[in-house]
């Protein structure tokens, strides 16, 4: 498999002006000929879908949600990062993107990620004439915050629902031009694959959620905008709902999947409560610009927090991190508490726990400043817990939280099948090993309005407009091959529920595949796997039937995939013999148990082919070519 | 704890429902309420029994699936908490609890707790949105928008659109939701050139949708989970009054619902 990053040539900042002065226009007479399927409708994909619209194509999309406003961004908390430098503390372009690819610990490519920082300030104009009523200062104008990772105050941000308030923005948008028939929505509609015709995606196969008809749609491009993978660890901050099938179903037609190794663990997170627990909740990093992170320094001590004086507390991070203290990077923090919890020293019931405490910044600020700033993290904290954060510190502990990995796209958002592109979460291309708090927003909002508007362009006027007919042999097949696997899974009549084999899958998952990695863990976590995935092929119950409401059902599809790409995941892991970012090798650290790169042997993208069911994938090599940074170790300390 | 369930099943929109009634025992008070609900449909699976269908999504209180009608109140005893955040501390030993949908004329059931709340989008496509074209937004520190304008815009754009003020009411109106987006986009200068169009055209898909009218009862603000206030229904209705004083060419508006 040929993996061309279609990166222009030429210095790093003129990329991106000069595709754009070179490239090619679809005239607006032929637009509204050519059909645009977007899946999802997150930030990516509502921001897509909105623009193509307004642009003259005929925009189809897609989702799974009852309703555009309620995929996975909505719960966004923290805020997106854009170099408007309006804190005058020395943000650039430049600097946004050397945080970028430093805190990915320099495993993405570099015009991508340049591109993402170039764009970055036009995202919050837009939003600003969107309506978005991001923080403001008395003078009325835009107030940042700083995010882990990066020592300016760049992250705009909407109290603590920042998410919420962009996706809002974007799905307004994208209400606009449904009114005005220019993209026709489907909701309560799953993608269950990708048509492939002539070596060209040419549409999608759907299950209508609430009647369970399977249909086919052709278009002349895909978008796939389907967010993350998160949940194939079970327990997760994603959505419920979040999967990988749209992706997955993509790769077993044909496009590469990049990194799926590449995983975030999130510092911040709520402790696990018990045997039901159906989700994690994250808590903003932004609380940790004035929490401290801390455990006791003796292993047992069981003290209620404020008897124990500051002598006997081990702000760990600020210990060991002391330029950037409680804002290292996520990697970096999860795994200091991780390594506290292991060493006895963690707190709460279970000892997986670390304090975050407020005490200090609210004797300094006051508890009104504390409160306006967090207020309702505060209450979501303890509407869970039951503990009052004002009085008794936080406990949290790392959880799983965004994947950096996903379906290879070049430079042109485009994945190894011509016609399919890949935006937002679900592709590799801009985090690289570890994604930057407040950069994920970001990036949803560059693919979607301002990159994939351009770069879709350059495919479309290659193809002919209304080539593809749903009554082709392409269409008919993926479409029996859909109905066949429906029909297989309601058919295996067993006795254990999805839930149990994904909770079983999660575990595994997390346990050999999370924090930290190591090859005989990897290799038995591989086993394992085939093994329940065996089961789950033998021995998975579904009530109900297939044309009808039947969540049951979903999740099966959804859970199915999961295993398989557990599978991939664990080899990614395992030949990436190094440790970067968010993958952690337990055999590759230096003596102080920090990560160590190898860019010698490791300086690339893994991009798996599919081979076939059963046959191992093969593992592609994208190089990464530093033209502009110095490859450095990376170092917050 | 060990609690009894009374739960609406329906197999879709034209079947007739009726409640169900579950033991469930071994529940913990630190579970939340669908942990709750999934520990029921995993034992009612066991027992060759279809789960009870339900909307949930982010469990965080912010994407608005989650919809029950919790003994009698949309989203359960506590004030300001979507379903998904309500947990089983709320609730003891030996307890009896009547889970139903969001019903309303303009929210069609789908499925036991399932309904379809379109009706909603239908709205905000009405005029719920600023035009502004990808790519022709000025700078956006131009124009400052004072801080107490910028936060109620705020508190009231933190809808999310879950229906549990439609479910609430006595009349099915939709007014708070409507109103919630109304006044976000009247406290921020962007919204002011579309501010007239906007307010009729939303409250007339408002009307079209079957929702009822708004008789000012106030109890779509006591569980709204957002906490959404009345001072945005005064604002709504202002700002109708003066569209349609400003604008009599558009005089059918006049017959309009707004509360
Ligand atoms: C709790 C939490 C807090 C976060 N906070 C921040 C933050 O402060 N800042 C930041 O930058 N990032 C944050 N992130 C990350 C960020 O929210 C996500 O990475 C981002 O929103 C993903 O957007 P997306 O558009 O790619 O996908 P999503 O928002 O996940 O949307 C996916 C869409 O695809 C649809 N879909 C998926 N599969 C199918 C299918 N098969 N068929 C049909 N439709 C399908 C869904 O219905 C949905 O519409 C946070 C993440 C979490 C979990
Ligand atoms: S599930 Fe998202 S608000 Fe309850």
């Amino acid at each position: 498999m040929k993996l061309d990053s279609k990166a222009p040539v030429g210095p790093l900042e003129e990329k991106w002006t000069s595709y754009k002065r070179d490239m090619k226009l679809v005239s607006p007479a032929n637009k509204r000929k050519y059909k645009i399927i977007v899946v999802g409708t997150g930030l990516a994909g509502a921001a897509a879908a909105a623009t193509l619209g307004e642009l003259g194509y005929q925009v189809f999309a897609f989702t799974f949600h009852d309703s555009a406003r309620r995929a996975h961004s909505i719960a966004a908390q923290g805020g997106i990062n854009a170099s408007k430098n309006y804190q005058n503390d020395g943000d650039s372009v430049y600097r946004l993107f050397y945080d970028t690819i430093k805190g990915g610990d320099f495993r993405a490519r570099e015009a991508n990620v340049y591109r993402l920082a170039e764009v970055s300030n036009s995202i919050i104009d837009q939003c600003v004439a969107q309506g978005v009523p991001f923080a403001r200062d008395y003078g009325g104008l835009l107030t940042n915050r700083s995010f882990g990772g990066a020592q300016v105050s760049r992250t705009f941000y909407a109290r603590g629902q920042t998410g919420q308030q962009l996706l809002l923005g974007a799905y307004s948008a994208l209400s606009k031009v449904v009114a005005s028939g220019a993209v026709k929505l489907i909701t309560r509609s799953e993608m269950l694959d990708v048509v492939v015709d002539e070596g060209h995606c040419k549409g999608i196969v759907t299950r209508n959620l609430v009647s369970g008809k399977i249909e086919t749609f052709a278009a002349d491009a895909v978008l796939l905008c389907t967010g993350g993978y998160g949940n194939v660890f079970y327990l997760s901050t994603n959505a419920k709902n979040s999967n990988v099938t749209a992706a997955w179903r993509a790769y077993k037609r044909g496009a590469a999947f990049a990194n799926p190794c590449y995983t975030q663990i999130h510092p911040t997170c709520i402790p696990v409560h018990g045997e039901y627990q159906s989700k994690l909740t994250l808590m903003s990093e932004s609380l940790r610009n004035d929490g401290r992170v801390w455990v006791p320094k003796t292993a047992g001590d069981k003290r209620n927090p404020s008897e124990i004086p500051d002598g006997e507390r081990d702000y760990f991070l600020e210990r060991k991190y002391p330029s950037f203290g409680n804002l290292a990077p996520r990697d970096i923090s999860s795994r200091s508490a991780k390594e506290a919890c292991d060493a006895g020293l963690g707190v709460g019931p279970g000892g997986l726990g670390v304090y975050l405490d407020f005490r200090d910044s609210m004797n300094r600020l006051g508890r009104d400043t504390i409160s306006s700033r967090y207020d309702n993290l505060f209450q979501m904290y303890e509407r869970i817990t039951g503990e009052n954060p004002y009085d008794v510190p936080m406990r949290i502990y790392p959880a799983v939280h965004y994947t950096m990995g996903g379906l290879w796209v070049d430079y042109n958002l485009e994945t190894t099948i011509p016609g399919l592109f890949c935006l937002g979460e679900a592709n590799f291309s801009d985090h690289g090993a570890n994604r930057l708090g407040a950069s994920a927003l970001m990036q949803g909002l560059a693919d979607g309005y301002f990159v994939i508007p351009n770069t879709l362009a350059q495919y479309l006027v290659k193809v002919k407009p209304g080539a593809a007919k749903t009554d082709s042999p392409a269409f008919k097949g993926a479409l029996e091959d859909v109905n066949a696997s429906v029909r297989r899974l309601l058919s295996i009549n067993g006795k254990r529920t999805v839930d149990s084999f994904h909770r079983e899958l999660g575990k595994i998952v997390w346990d050999k595949c999370g924090m930290a990695r190591n090859a005989s863990g990897l290799k038995f976590a591989i086993e394992q796997i085939a093994s329940m995935k065996e089961e789950f092929q033998s021995n998975l119950r579904i009530l109900g039937t297939a044309d009808d409401f039947n969540t049951s059902l979903e999740k099966a599809g959804r859970v199915a995939d999961f295993f398989e790409l557990a599978d991939l995941m664990c080899r990614d892991a395992l030949t990436r013999e190094e440790s970067c970012g968010g993958h952690f090798r337990e055999e590759h650290q230096t003596a102080d148990g920090e990560a160590k790169r190898d860019d010698e042997d490791f300086c690339h993208v893994a991009a798996w082919e599919y081979q076939g069911p059963d046959k191992t994938p093969v593992r592609n090599v994208e190089p990464l070519a530093f033209e502009t940074v110095h490859l450095a170790t990376r170092s917050y300390k | 704890m060990k609690l009894k369930l009374h739960v609406w099943r329906q197999s879709g929109p034209h079947a007739k429902g009726h409640i169900e009634e579950h033991l469930l025992d071994n529940v913990s008070p630190h579970s939340s309420f669908l942990e709750m609900m999934d520990q029921l449909n995993e034992e009612l699976q066991s027992k060759g029994k279809e789960p009870v269908a339900f909307d949930s999504d982010c469990r965080e209180g912010i994407c608005g699936s989650c919809s029950m009608v919790i003994n009698g109140r949309p989203h359960g005893p506590w004030k300001g908490t979507t379903t998904c955040q309500l947990h089983m501390r709320a609730f003891k030993d030996g307890d009896e609890i009547w889970i139903e949908p969001f019903r309303a004329k303009a929210f069609p059931v789908v499925k036991d707790l399932v309904v379809d709340r379109g009706a909603f989008d239908r709205i905000v496509q009405a005029g719920g949105y600023i035009t502004v074209r990808t790519g022709s937004a000025p700078e956006a520190n131009l124009t400052p928008i004072p801080k107490s304008d910028a936060d109620t815009a705020f508190d009231a754009a933190a809808c999310i659109g879950c229906g549990a003020c439609v479910a609430v009411c006595k009349n099915a109106s939709a007014t708070l939701f409507l109103s919630a987006k109304v006044s976000h986009l009247a406290h921020v200068p962007q919204g002011e050139p579309e501010r007239m169009k906007r307010v009729k055209s939303m409250v007339a898909q408002m009307d079209a949708e079957t929702f009822g009218a708004c008789t000012n009862t106030g109890d779509c603000t006591q569980v709204c989970p957002k906490e959404i206030g009345q001072n945005h229904i005064n604002t709504l209705n202002r700002e109708y009054l003066r569209a349609i004083s400003f604008d009599n060419s558009n005089a059918s508006a006049n017959t309009g619902s707004a509360g």
